[in-house]
């Protein structure tokens, strides 16, 4: 059994709101400095410079990257073997983001979906826990951005549709978000499960390292050609034009029902605010 | 494609040169306004009541700004997707608003409106907050504090970074995607 005190998990969460809102995730410039070596579009070329150049402000000032610092979302993976101290695992998570945001100020976005009431305090997060055997703690966040969550997309195929009704349906949303979620996006597509386990595998291939490889070949296969279409579309950084589109797809998949074929595609903006910490 | 140095608020002639793909940097006073201010602004309006500011000239940047840290005017501050004020916009033109400024794609309502009223959509970098900031000099909230992010706020610009999305001519800058 391992014991954690609440008020470490509290801190470390209120720590990686405010670097993940503050700080452009290594993988993701390298990403936009590739892009920009390979941009042949000039518009597209100075919308991929004016991000790096954020990136820097952001850095030197302390200012968040983007006045959208989203719905703090978690993925919490808990070993049977972690008991914590002082309080429990959801409200040390909830306080800590509560306290991050305020602290690092950072723009509360959450409110009534009815009154439309701002709740003040960017809570309640959301949080999705897997319980695992062991004694780890993995906490996951995202700043998830308005504007790139609204282009995204949860359908159920029909299993005759196949991977060209998969590849049909991403491209095609990727296609009419156009310049709406800030490309150049990153694509995560839940591929099988059900209907919310999709979308949750959705979000959660958006934690990838934008540089990874999926583990199954066939898989990896599959994203490339996903990106190559979707690059192919033109779209450019901003919807100004251009070969960036899509800086990654990244695909999860999982095994579904005999009558389905669940797909879920949730777009994230170029910046890809995310931070992970252990115990 | 050009670039001119505008000075807010704008006139007719002012937008009826812009074309699409020109390049405008901002000075003067613009207006935040996003969802939230946009429904109230409208409903003010429905009740006969004055806008709280001189729409004739005009230009709205749809923005919810981060918090002021100390020492800077305003937190980070770039466009929010503005589809979403597509109900409100034309009657906002119709009223003499000039200029919208914000991020991704206008519906044909709003796009009529600006060939009618003589308007213009300008875009800026999606996510640049942090650097978009930095061009602002002054901000105040004038209207609606209770809305938190989404009040209206008056903005002072300074060579404030757009570009012509749609012009009042019918000029669309977006790429069309490339699919069957």
């Amino acid at each position: 059994m391992k014991t954690i005190p609440a008020s470490a998990v509290e801190n470390a969460v209120a720590a990686m709101c405010v670097t993940a809102n503050r700080e452009l995730p290594a993988d993701v410039r390298a990403a936009l400095e590739k892009a920009l070596a390979a941009e042949s579009a000039p518009a597209g070329r100075e919308v991929l410079r004016q991000l790096l150049e954020n990136a820097d402000m952001a850095r030197e000032t302390g200012l968040p990257l983007c006045q959208d610092c989203g719905l703090a979302v978690f993925f919490v993976t808990v070993g049977e073997d972690v008991r914590l101290e002082g309080g429990s695992l959801g409200q040390a998570i909830t306080d800590g983001m509560v306290r991050g945001y305020a602290e690092g100020s950072l723009r509360k976005s959450v409110c009534d979906p009815f009154t439309r009431h701002n709740t003040g305090n960017n809570a309640p997060a959301v949080i999705h826990y897997d319980l695992v055997p062991g004694d780890t703690l993995a906490i996951r966040m995202m700043a998830k951005g308005g504007g790139a969550e609204n282009m995204s997309r949860v359908t159920m195929l029909a299993p005759a549709d196949g991977w060209p009704g998969i590849k049909d349906f991403v491209v095609r949303r990727v296609a009419e978000a156009g310049p709406n979620p800030c490309p150049p996006v990153i694509v995560g597509v839940g591929i099988g499960g059900t209907f919310e386990l999709a979308a949750i595998n959705a979000k959660k291939a958006l934690f990838r390292p934008l540089d990874d490889r999926h583990a199954d070949p066939a898989v990896a296969a599959l994203e490339d050609e996903l990106l190559t279409a979707i690059n192919g579309l033109g779209i450019g950084p901003m919807g100004l034009g251009g070969d960036t589109t899509c800086l990654a797809v990244k695909l999860r998949v999982a095994p579904c029902h005999l009558a389905s074929l669940p797909l879920a595609v949730n777009i994230q903006c170029h910046s890809a605010r995310h931070r992970e910490v252990q115990f | 494609m050009a670039t001119y140095h505008l000075r807010a608020p704008l006139d007719d002639a002012t937008v009826e040169k812009l074309r699409s793909g020109d390049i405008v940097f901002l000075s003067g006073r613009v207006y935040t306004a996003r969802d939230a201010a946009h429904k109230r602004l409208v409903e003010a309006l429905d009740r006969g009541e004055a806008p709280p500011f001189d729409l004739r000239g005009a230009l709205i940047y749809y923005v919810g700004p981060s918090p002021a840290p100390p020492g800077f005017p305003i937190g980070a501050a770039g466009p929010t997707t503005s589809y979403r004020m597509d109900a409100y916009a034309p009657r906002l033109y119709a009223l003499g608003l000039k200029a919208s400024i914000g991020k991704g794609r206008r519906n044909e309502a709003v796009k009529a409106a600006l060939a009618r009223y003589k308007g213009v959509y300008l875009g800026a970098t999606g996510g640049a907050g942090a650097l978009l900031a930095r061009r602002i000099t002054e901000a105040r909230v004038i209207a609606y504090e209770d809305l938190g992010p989404e009040a209206i706020r008056e903005l002072t610009v300074r060579d404030f970074p757009t570009l012509v999305i749609n012009d009042c001519h019918g000029g669309e800058l977006y790429a069309t995607p490339r699919i069957d």
